[in-house]
């Protein structure tokens, strides 16, 4: 049984390494993701969004849409652990 | 774990430590615009000197400064904050979280007040991002009882 | 010679990710895994990406493993198997 784990493990990781083999090289200029908006973010930051920084320009103004939800999603879950783990004193059903 | 652990070294180097961190953490946030940085790595680390507390001294102590009551609520207001600043550009005629109409009631010309709209949406997601890290770390170390344990 | 520090760099992120595997202390391997999202950190500053590093040493080398050490401590420090 051990053994039929490490030959599964060892598969999955040669599929993983093999895939990598066909995605663009660190930093291609002319690789497929940083030829669609990226050229729009970098150049045009400061004089669309006054914000040197391209990336807190991204999250925050570009798509603030989308941060809004990733703050949703923190806020639910200190939500979800104060109603699973706070516990009162005179409450009787815990 | 909560406890008190009578230890002058360690008091005295948090005691001056934790204003140095909770300073480092508001020029995070507000410096978001121009270093890396933002809301999200500033509450960590704001909330990290909330720990800090906690764990150098007891609950009591840092409950004092920092009450139960207060914490809940700035979970939600961070968010209501960043809601609210969205819900200002459509009254104001634009879409939803589109700053630039915000220079009708700001002194600042519609390019610039864009960085403002950002730097206020950043303090939203500090503040909850903060509450959120020191609600959870509470909770889960007190059984949810918020009181000194005896471990 | 900047590939030279990314394999030494990349070994001990696997020597950190096993330990924190194999080690039978959970405090151990909780404080293994603060080492390996450390080494993460300067992964990524080395690639250029220090948002995504600042985020990683805030919250996985700082945080996170405060809620390990929290978690920890309402269980056993052993593990049995």
């Amino acid at each position: 049984m051990k053994l039929f784990a490490i030959i599964i493990v060892f598969m999955t990781g040669a599929a993983l390494i093999y895939s990598t083999l066909d995605m663009p090289d660190w930093g291609d200029p002319n690789s497929p993701a940083s030829l669609h908006v990226s050229p729009r973010y970098i150049q045009k930051t400061i004089e669309e969004a006054a914000t040197p920084n391209a990336v807190t320009s991204v999250l925050a103004d570009y798509r603030g849409y989308d941060t809004l939800g990733e703050t949703t999603v923190i806020f639910t879950a200190a939500v979800v652990c104060i109603l699973l783990l706070r516990r009162f004193e005179n409450d009787k059903t815990v | 774990m909560i406890r008190l652990y009578d230890d002058l070294i360690i008091q005295v180097v948090c005691r001056i430590m934790i204003p140095l961190i909770q300073f480092f953490a508001l020029y995070v946030i507000a410096h978001g615009h121009y270093s890396p940085g933002g809301g999200f790595q500033g509450g960590c680390i704001l909330a990290a000197s909330f720990i800090l507390m906690v764990i150098a001294y007891d609950l009591d102590w840092m409950k004092k400064r920092f009450s139960e009551i207060k914490n809940t609520f700035m979970v939600a207001l961070g968010i209501f904050i960043y809601a609210l600043i969205g819900l200002i550009c459509i009254l104001l005629g634009a879409e939803y979280l589109n700053y630039g109409i915000l220079h009708k009631i700001l002194p600042a010309d519609p390019i610039k007040v864009r960085a403002l709209g950002t730097l206020g949406i950043e303090i939203g997601v500090g503040i909850t991002v903060m509450a959120v890290m020191v609600s959870i770390f509470l909770n889960l170390t007190t059984y949810g009882r918020h009181e000194k344990g005896e471990v | 010679m900047i590939w030279l520090v990314d394999i030494l760099i990349l070994t001990i992120v696997v020597i950190c990710a096993l330990g924190a595997i194999n080690v039978r202390d959970l405090l151990s391997s909780a404080i293994l895994l603060g080492a390996y999202s450390f080494l993460m950190c300067i992964l990524w500053t080395e690639m250029g990406a220090v948002d995504v590093a600042f985020t990683e040493a805030a919250v996985g080398a700082g945080i996170s493993t405060a809620f390990f050490i929290g978690a920890i401590y309402q269980t056993t420090r052993r593990t049995k198997d």
